[in-house]
């Protein structure tokens, strides 16, 4: 039987890297220096752990996961004492209504609301859809602007299921949300999610006989920072993009990358220039170019790339790194972590000039969520 | 007609820690006997069943011997006897 995991009490201003397996949770902490890491778990031994997120907002301590049972389904976990107990166990589990026609396979994303909306919750789930919480997570229920999309029809599901996974707020405007999916690709609403547009001109589609439709795209990843709100980064089934108008039109940013596929990007915390991606050979060969493991940063908003690699391996690294599999953290310098499907943790504490191999011998790695505790 | 529904470990805390749940019940097949199950067990009842109405795919549902895939899915028919057991599929990595 696995160790029952204890749960963890690091100090404020610690940093808490959220990990999820395809096996259980696990957590991993360490000081502001970031060179020495304790890891408690696994949480939901044998349970797919596809989506975390530490909810700080207005002095809470809240740890959400979404584990996902292969024979019995999906839950919602909460922890008010970071790992030492979970709520949720006698919980039924997240569900579409009945007469939809869906069935929820897996949460991809949870995504705490705005500062402004302490109570305000969504899931990114599959297959593609939305729920949202307005009482802190206490009740769920499906964005129905969404799940009754003309579009829905025609989307469908990518390698790694038909998910939403990417869920973007517009910290101004509390109307405006921007998602994406696999595929389907990026969908905003104006209107608090009543009605969705698709927002993919600009953003091809390889494998599609129409390669610039109005929808189908295969959207791997978005980032985007709050000081800079119109501006997006997106990381595509092939193709690297940028924004600076919410969406309404993508450019080609794919400038010294030596592959345009791939599926995870970060934000930086602090500068809205600097984006982090992991590049992937290809659709047929889904591990790093040439088998060196490296971190591509761009430092001027995708004019340029440049290869990370102090400490990892450049030879043989047969590697790959999923679509949340990698995050910063709050501090400065910013910390960027990020986990493999061969179950490593790598993570540098001074914004991807070096690295560190924070933990191995994990399952195969789904998700990696960076937290300073306040 | 007294239902007997047979459950596996992980369900069990979902059921107050039963093994195995009784129902009188006028049922006549193994969706029916699973609804009259919901009214007490709910959550019991979400882990077998999808919002959809399915079976989940990695559940298997017998019907004494039988899984009721092999017979007529929900609608397989009860005798008075009958007795359903619930079992995770051999399936997962």
């Amino acid at each position: 039987m696995p160790r029952i995991p204890a749960g963890i009490a690091p100090a404020n201003g610690a940093v808490v890297l959220m990990v999820g397996t395809t096996k259980g949770a696990f957590l991993l902490h360490a000081d502001p220096a970031r060179r020495r890491w304790s890891l408690d778990g696994p949480h939901f031994p044998g349970e797919e752990v596809y989506a975390m997120a530490l909810d700080q907002r207005g002095g809470r301590r809240v740890l959400w996961a979404a584990p996902g049972n292969p024979f019995f389904g999906t839950t919602l976990r909460r922890s008010d004492d970071l790992g030492a107990s979970w709520s949720g166990k006698d919980d039924r589990p997240l569900r579409f209504p009945e007469g939809s026609g869906a069935s929820l396979k897996r949460v991809w994303q949870i995504r705490p609301g705005r500062e402004t909306q302490a109570d305000h919750l969504l899931l990114g789930v599959e297959p593609s859809g939305l729920f949202e919480s307005t009482d802190g997570g206490d009740s769920w229920r499906p964005v129905d602007g969404l799940l009754a999309h003309e579009h829905r029809p025609r989307w469908t599901p990518g390698n790694g299921g038909m998910c939403l996974h990417t869920i973007v707020l517009d910290p101004e405007h509390t109307g405006r949300t921007l998602v994406a999916m696999s595929t389907g690709g990026v969908y905003r609403t104006e209107d608090g999610g009543h009605t969705w547009q698709a927002r993919n001109r600009g953003v091809r589609a390889e494998f599609l006989p129409d390669k610039h439709p109005e929808f189908g795209q295969c959207v791997h990843k978005i980032a985007h920072h709050p000081a800079q709100p119109g501006r997006l980064f997106l990381q595509n089934h092939w193709g690297l993009y940028r924004s600076t108008d919410w969406g309404d039109t993508w450019d080609d940013v794919a400038n010294g990358v030596p592959s345009d596929f791939g599926f995870a990007m970060a934000m930086h915390p602090h500068d809205a220039d600097t984006v982090y991606i992991v590049p992937l050979e290809s659709d047929m060969f889904r591990c790093v170019p040439d088998a060196k493991l490296r971190v591509f940063r761009t430092r001027d908003a995708g004019e340029s790339w440049q290869a990370l690699c102090d400490g990892m391996p450049q030879q043989d690294a047969y590697e790959t790194v999923l679509r949340d599999g990698l995050d910063t953290d709050g501090l400065d310098p910013a910390g960027v972590y990020f986990g493999t499907r061969s179950g490593k943790v790598w993570g540098s504490a001074d914004e991807g000039d070096t690295w560190q191999l924070i933990r191995e011998g994990l399952p195969p790695v789904t998700c990696v969520k960076a937290a300073t505790l306040a | 007609m007294t239902v007997t529904i047979r459950l596996p470990g992980p369900l069990r805390e979902l059921a107050g820690g039963r093994s195995v749940i009784e129902l009188e019940a006028r049922v006549h097949t193994a969706g029916e006997a699973l609804s009259a199950m919901r009214h007490r067990y709910p959550a019991v009842y979400d882990r077998i069943i999808t919002e959809q109405g399915e079976v989940r795919p990695h559940v298997n549902v017998f019907v004494g011997n039988d899984t009721i895939q092999a017979v007529a899915g929900l609608a397989t028919p009860l005798d008075a006897d009958s007795e359903i057991v619930i079992l995770p599929a051999v399936s997962g990595g």
